[in-house]
């Protein structure tokens, strides 16, 4: 199935390839090496080529990209549409074997030889080990991308703006697997990444340019065909792993060599398999036992992964460029000689890299990968290592970097994985034994933090650190400047308590105090977990140096009536007064609607911690009260001169000594388990209303400069008018500034907008799971403390029957 | 609501005289089937069945008012004859201002509420004033019951009238000078209360019971005032339950909001039943010692009476002067007195048997309904617990 699938997808990516652009040359190359196998195995390496010819000259997509950059933009979509196609038929070849594949993955995870060699590299590198199994997928992926790299590296976004339209590419792509529409399912993917990735690409081209404008085109291309590739691999993918696990044996047993070959050879098989590496367990297994539809589910599954992969051999392909032009010849070559061995190997080495990632979920593999991708010396190293394997690597690299965009977008579109992944988080951080240091009101609590994690990208799998509250508020700070802006919902930690504080530093050890510290501690908890679950946010330097790093330099400007924090409250009162003054039109209902959702619900969650608070209050007061009137029971018990009477009176008043304690810890677990939830949420959902606001000011940067780009085209015609050559020429030039400013910012806004969407929709799924789960906690202690008003109760009954 | 509100005061309705262990005697039933409630004034219906041939029909209602009741008591408690009795406390004013004063509240608070938690508040308003009403018809009812089962009270003719005359009887409101009269009798009787604690008891067993009452009396006083307390603020935590859950509600979690809602019943019935079982039968028994304490006080009066007659006769004899009336007088004081000791015993014993039966009687059915309670939530949360599948907030 997934062979003749396969195979009739080709035939539609080629026609679609040919149809589109300089690409689809490629593609065309590709779609007449899918119609055989050899032809497939031709195909990829022209993919492979493709993607070479990008890196070293940009070959001639690229400098079709070149020309049009904008319009590459939109044509890279196309491209990556056709060679999607271009890929399947690949894929299909691949699919034939794809019985192989399983073994292959399996090789792939043996595969140990690669995986050991990229950890050497990692080593080398001394970055994360998750760049390690990133690097060695990444670095076929990089020689492919080199180029592209680096202007990936650059712009990472711009990798995930491609990824994301890969994905959407994949969906479609995977949709039309069967049907091979390939030509529609190009146009298709084509729309849609435009749609999707249209920002993203645009991006990429603008960031190329901006960087290196022949180099730029060509990771625009590369990164279409990438993702073409990983589109037409992901669904092919599966297909094409069977026969790769063949490769991957192959590849194993050969060695570098036959990396490097097989990267040549099959760059796109590489790239399926890496892709199916990723997916390993999933991919592997699905794509094994379903042909092309299965195989195109899993596939977008894989596809995540791939991009992953893709991400990381977009940050090798800095270093990888270097290689990677030796490398596309080398591809070749090795494409020509063995095709499935090539891919064979690539999906070991992907396989392994996501054998390593794999175990943490896709989504932070993916973010991982892109990261890691970013650090050139990976790639570079790797390149040193691999000077074969780094060729084949690139062109395996390219199509995994790719494909791993496409992933990482599908999965941002794919929730359910996200979901799947969220589940799965391998890291898990403790806050305990909060300790005062210092006397007077140079007091401070230190907290000692323990991560376990299986993420390789920690050096340890658990580690312990010392941490101050100030320098939970410095990580927010940091974070919150580097990604608010970007649309992220950024946790906030628990607000500082000058009063609390100011009673744990100056009161002895009473029970209000200790109440505030733990309540603080469970706070800072949530707030860490929070941060580490957040894929995009666990990537970040700051996260795991302040997870991992023995001494922090101490943060600053966190004091509330500090300087510093005069100048925030000025800032905030003048971000409330331009919020208030910039009147937008919301042309999304979607936003509009979220919005006014999100305030709602703040208004909600407030009036339900007010009353849950009031709830505590009175719940205190209650156990306050239980307890005097069972003293007064007791007294009224010794008073009492019936023996039996008096004997039940204190019975009774020992009950109630009892239902005292049970309000008081039921007055506790309101507070820790409701009250302290809704209080994460309030301010959880502030940081939701702040992800609106950084939308709204990017939306506004956006109108300004066409407002600007107005008034100068405007002055244009003026002079025009006034017949002024000489200042026409510098109107031009303005004009043309700012249109390339308009253009970014609408790039901008639109990445905002997509990321703001995909948070939120993260943030209601976590915010869900994470009231189930509180809810059960409370229900549990509620369950327990009635039963053990029923025993003390029950136990009462007989002396109340025994009075006579 | 109905559900909740049902339960809430049925207790009351089925379980009535929960407080005092009442003899009953066939042939005088007593029971206020019905009541009115018109602004302050509260209309009792008193419907009367009886064997006893000093009625002219064996089964009669009458409408009466709180003010009846009150000048029923007064009348009895000036009875010479009643003075070695314990007179059943006079039941409590009416009092329907806190639950009207809320409903006040609730009133004004209407705006910063969402129509269902206000239409909630109202129902349990509503069925705590029905709560009110129904134990002030309780309390009224417990009242005459304990006369009619009592074997001289039963007999008196005030009482009688009270059940059977067929018209208003238009109690004379005491006026302003009566009212403090009152108060200063009140006050004599307290400074008189002082002056009589120095006099040596001659019996050891009215010497004890005083020590006890008096005893007994603060730790009682002090215990109802705790568990009112303690029943207020478990109302409190209701009534929070209540906004809670109108607020998951219109945060449309469904299912937490059905959880809340039940926790919330729940904690209301335990509250009103303990106010029921517990602070309801401490604030009986405050006021039924206190008037065991006015019994030790007539008594005591009485004693003192004795004596000074004693102290007359030997000055008469002095003097000799009045002796045969002097000597009347203390025979007539020490006949009193002696009477007095006598039914006060015999009151105050059975008072103690009294009090042990409904203590054990409230005690149990406390402690059964709070096993009851928590039973129920137990299994609503346990429901809740496993289908918790579409939690969401």
């Amino acid at each position: 199935m997934a062979t003749s699938s396969e195979r009739s997808p080709p035939p539609f990516p080629d026609s679609e390839d040919q149809d589109v652009l300089d690409s689809e040359e490629v593609g065309g190359r590709d779609s007449d090496e899918d119609d055989g196998e050899d032809l497939f195995m031709s195909a990829s390496n022209p993919l492979l080529t493709e993607m070479d010819t990008t890196l070293p000259p940009a070959s001639q997509p690229s400098d079709v990209l070149m020309k049009p950059p904008s319009n590459i933009m939109d044509e890279p979509l196309i491209e990556p549409v056709s060679s999607q196609t271009e890929n399947k038929p690949a894929n299909k070849v691949v699919s034939e074997p794809s019985d192989d594949f399983v073994d292959l993955t399996n090789n792939v995870t043996d595969s140990p030889d690669e995986a050991v060699a990229a950890e050497s590299a990692v080593a080398d590198d001394a970055k994360d080990t998750t760049e390690i199994p990133l690097d060695e997928p990444s670095d076929e992926f990089e020689d492919i991308f080199g180029s592209e790299n680096e202007a990936l590296q650059e712009e990472v976004l711009v990798a995930d703006v491609t990824v994301e339209a890969a994905t959407d590419n994949r969906a479609v792509t995977s949709g039309a697997i069967e049907p091979p529409g390939d030509g529609k399912t190009g146009s298709d993917d084509e729309q849609e990444a435009k749609e999707t990735a249209t920002d993203p690409i645009i991006d990429l081209s603008y960031d190329l340019p901006a960087s290196v404008a022949q180099q730029p085109p060509p990771a625009r291309d590369k990164c279409f065909d990438p993702l073409v590739d990983l589109l037409s691999d992901a669904p092919p993918a599966a297909d094409a792993n069977v026969p790769s696990r063949a490769t991957v044996d192959l590849f194993e047993d050969e060695g570098t060599d036959l990396f490097t070959e097989p990267r040549q050879t099959k760059s796109a098989t590489q790239q399926q398999k890496s892709l199916f590496g990723e997916a390993d367990e999933d991919l592997f297994g699905e794509p094994l036992g379903a042909t092309s539809k299965k195989t195109i589910s899993k596939e977008q599954k894989d596809k995540p992964v791939k991009t992953k992969a893709a991400s990381h051999v977009s940050n090798i392909g800095g270093p990888l460029q270097d290689n990677s032009p030796a490398e596309p010849a080398d591809i070749f070559t090795e494409e020509a000689v063995t095709t499935l061995p090539s891919i064979t190997s690539t999906s070991t080495v992907n396989s392994k890299t996501n054998g390593v990632q794999s175990e943490e979920e896709a989504d932070i593999f993916a973010k991982a990968t892109v990261e890691l991708s970013l650090d050139s010396p990976r790639g570079e190293r790797r390149k040193d290592v691999k000077a074969k394997p780094s060729a084949s690597a690139l062109s395996q690299s390219a199509a995994a970097s790719l494909a791993k965009p496409q992933s990482a977008a599908l999965e941002e579109l794919e929730e359910e994985e996200e979901e799947e992944q969220g589940d799965k988080f391998d890291i898990f951080v403790s806050v305990k034994d909060p300790e005062k240091i210092g006397d007077g009101m140079n007091a401070y609590m230190a907290y000692k933090l323990t991560t376990e994690t299986q993420l390789a990208m920690f050096r340890n799998k658990t580690f312990t650190v010392r941490r101050r509250f100030s320098d939970f508020l410095g990580l927010y700070e940091k974070l919150s400047e580097k990604h608010g802006p970007n649309g992220f919902i950024v946790p906030p930690p628990p607000e500082k308590s000058i009063l609390g504080m100011t009673k744990v530093k100056v009161g002895k050890e009473d029970s209000s105090s200790a109440d505030f510290v733990e309540r603080r501690r469970a706070a800072l908890e949530r707030y860490l977990q929070r941060v580490v679950n957040h894929p995009s946010l666990l990537q970040d330097p700051d996260v795991r140096e302040f997870l991992e790093r023995e001494e922090l330099p101490r943060a600053v400007s966190t004091q509330a009536l500090s300087g510093a924090g005069f100048l925030k409250m000025i800032n905030k009162a003048t971000d409330a007064v331009s919020k208030m003054t910039i009147k937008m039109n919301e042309s999304d209902v979607w936003f509009e609607e979220k919005l006014q959702e999100v305030e709602s619900a703040d208004q909600q969650f407030r009036k339900l911690h007010a009353l849950v608070e009031s709830l505590v209050i009175h719940r205190k007061e209650l156990s306050l009260n239980t307890a005097s009137f069972a003293k007064s029971t007791a007294m009224l018990g010794s008073a009492e001169d019936n023996t039996a009477l008096s004997r039940a009176l204190s019975q009774l008043a020992e009950v109630e000594d009892k239902m005292e304690q049970l309000h008081q810890e039921q007055a506790a677990n309101d507070t820790f388990n409701f009250a302290e939830l809704i209080a994460d949420y309030i301010r959880l959902l502030g940081a939701v209303r702040a992800t609106f606001d950084h939308r709204m000011k990017a939306w506004q940067r956006w109108q300004d400069a066409q407002c600007a780009l107005q008034k100068k085209r405007e002055t244009e015609a003026k002079l025009l008018w006034a017949n002024k050559p000489d200042k026409l020429q510098l109107a031009k030039e303005e004009i043309a500034e700012w249109e390339a400013k308009v253009t970014q910012y609408e790039r901008d806004f639109d990445r905002v907008s997509a990321t703001v969407r995909k948070e939120v929709v993260r943030f209601e799924k976590e915010k869900a799971r994470n009231f189930k789960r509180e809810i059960m906690n409370y229900l549990a202690c509620l369950l327990q403390s009635q039963q053990q008003l029923i025993k003390y109760w029950e136990a009462f009954l007989p002396e109340a029957k025994a009075i006579a | 609501m109905t559900d909740q509100q049902g339960y809430g005061t049925r207790p009351s309705a089925k379980m009535r005289s929960v407080s005092v262990d009442l003899n009953h005697d066939a042939s005088l039933l007593i029971d206020i089937p019905d009541a009115l409630c018109e602004r302050d004034k509260v209309k009792f219906t008193v419907h009367t069945k009886t064997t006893l041939s000093s009625f002219q029909k064996p089964d009669f209602s009458v409408p009466r008012q709180h003010e009846d009741f009150i000048w029923l008591h007064d009348t009895l408690v000036e009875t010479e004859d009643y003075a070695g009795l314990i007179i059943p406390p006079a039941p409590p004013k009416p009092d329907f201002e806190s639950p009207r004063e809320k409903m006040h509240k609730l009133g004004e608070g209407e705006a910063t509420m969402t129509k269902e938690e206000y239409t909630k508040m109202k129902q349990e308003l509503e069925a705590e004033y029905l709560a009110v009403f129904k134990k002030t018809v309780q309390v009224h009812e417990v009242f005459l019951q304990r006369l009619s089962s009592h074997p001289n009270l039963s007999k008196d003719r005030n009482f009688q009238i009270f059940l059977e005359y067929d018209q208003d009887l238009t109690v004379r409101r005491k006026n302003a000078k009566e009212m403090f009269g009152g108060f200063f009798k009140n006050m004599v009787k307290s400074a008189d209360e002082v002056l009589i604690s120095g006099i040596k008891e001659v019996d050891d067993f009215f010497e004890q019971e005083k020590t006890f009452l008096l005893d007994y009396y603060s730790k009682i006083k002090d215990s109802t005032a705790k568990a009112e307390k303690m029943t207020r603020s478990h109302k409190n935590i209701a009534d929070d339950y209540i906004h809670i859950s109108a607020t998951l509600n219109s945060l449309s979690a469904d299912d937490t909001t059905i959880l809340f809602v039940s926790v919330q019943k729940v904690e209301g019935r335990v509250a009103s039943d303990q106010e029921l079982k517990l602070t309801e039968l401490l604030r009986y028994y405050m006021r039924d010692i206190q008037a065991a304490k006015d019994l030790l006080y007539r008594r005591a009066r009485a004693l003192v009476d004795y004596e000074n007659s004693n102290k007359a006769l030997d000055k008469a004899r002095l003097k000799s002067k009045d002796i045969p009336q002097a000597e009347e007088h203390q025979q007539q004081c020490l006949q009193k007195f002696d009477k007095l000791s006598e039914s006060g015993k015999k009151e105050l014993t059975s008072f103690k048997g009294r009090r042990v039966v409904a203590f054990r009687k409230n005690l149990i059915e406390m402690a059964e309904l709070e096993i009851k309670h928590a039973k129920v939530s137990s299994t609503i949360q346990l429901t809740h617990f496993y289908t918790n599948e579409k939690w969401t907030l």
